[in-house]
């Protein structure tokens, strides 16, 4: 018998660009992607969520500032309550930190420069269900491209929240991170794009142990709900 | 009642646009520091009562025209 498929939704917000990566990459790796509009107010039975990257509602006022309001953030919130997985990716890790899902806030890059490269990662944390496929210290190279990935921790942020840090600080984050989780761990939220790097030909395929492992956990919480 | 809301940087937060101009102004000849970066929103809020409007509108930055985390935020309000 094959392996069930877990069903995992990318929420599209008008402005989103990554969605449609998102879902090839989740595809690839052997998920059901899922397409969520962000008018809806229910979600689709799902086993994951992600919010992929881009300008959603042109970032307005604030990067994430106004897809927080949308519907589909208010139906990703409740599933995240409820101990739904849920990573968020630049835009989406914006969105989370506006929507309160993640602590902190994502600001201006330090140089005003908009970044757009490889850049080598350190796995800090490789027990959350979005890093399971990676070795803890391992380097990982997956691209960003951002304006506002200036990571700002709370004063309160618990170190072992960090799951990512640059190598290589891109953009002035505080501490280098580049990708934190919640309390819970069920919620991340990262600036460098994983569905840019899911193939060797598109210079990098690290970005999918990322993937992996969300696809993996994703279909544990599926077998477990059978 | 007209609102008038600055959003600022709050203090030690970052803020390299407010450098990227102090360099500029430095550069025409002027001797500046301490330039912060903000952003103004002009509303119009229904009612004339004072504390009611001001009521609203802090609630407004709590809510979404401020980030508290990063951002300070200063209401002025015109009769």
């Amino acid at each position: 018998m094959g392996r069930p498929q877990p069903r995992i939704g990318v929420v599209s917000y008008p402005g989103s660009q990554d969605d449609r990566d998102a879902l090839w990459a989740l595809g690839a790796l052997d998920a059901e992607a899922v397409p969520v509009w962000h008018e809806a107010r229910e979600l689709p039975r799902l086993d994951a969520v992600v919010l992929p990257g881009g300008f959603s509602y042109g970032d307005y006022l604030r990067c994430g500032a106004i897809a927080r309001f949308s519907p589909a953030t208010a139906a990703v919130c409740a599933f995240a309550e409820q101990g739904g997985l849920v990573l968020g990716i630049c835009n989406g890790f914006q969105i989370l930190c506006e929507a309160g899902l993640l602590p902190g806030a994502l600001l201006r890059n330090e140089t005003l420069r908009f970044v757009c490269r490889d850049v080598a990662l350190r796995v800090e944390r490789a027990d959350t269900p979005f890093t399971a496929r990676c070795e803890p210290g391992q380097s990982l190279v997956i691209p960003v491209k951002h304006g506002d990935g200036r990571y700002v921790p709370p004063p309160e942020l618990d170190p072992a929240q960090v799951v990512l840090r640059y190598r290589d600080n891109p953009n002035g984050s505080v501490d280098a991170i580049a990708g934190v989780c919640n309390e819970a761990g069920n919620v991340m939220g990262l600036m460098p794009h994983p569905e840019h790097a899911v193939d060797p030909l598109l210079g990098s395929a690290d970005g999918a142990l990322i993937l992996a492992s969300l696809v993996e956990s994703a279909r544990e919480r599926a077998l477990a709900s059978v | 009642m007209r609102a008038t809301v600055l959003v600022r940087p709050k203090a030690g937060i970052l803020d390299p646009q407010g450098d990227a101009v102090e360099r500029a102004l430095e550069h025409l000849g002027f001797a500046v520091s301490g330039a912060r970066i903000g952003k103004v929103v002009d509303l119009e809020v229904q009612g004339d009562d004072e504390a009611a409007a001001r009521a609203q509108v802090e609630k407004m930055c709590e809510q979404l025209l401020a980030n508290p985390l990063v951002e300070s935020y200063e209401i002025e309000l015109h009769g």
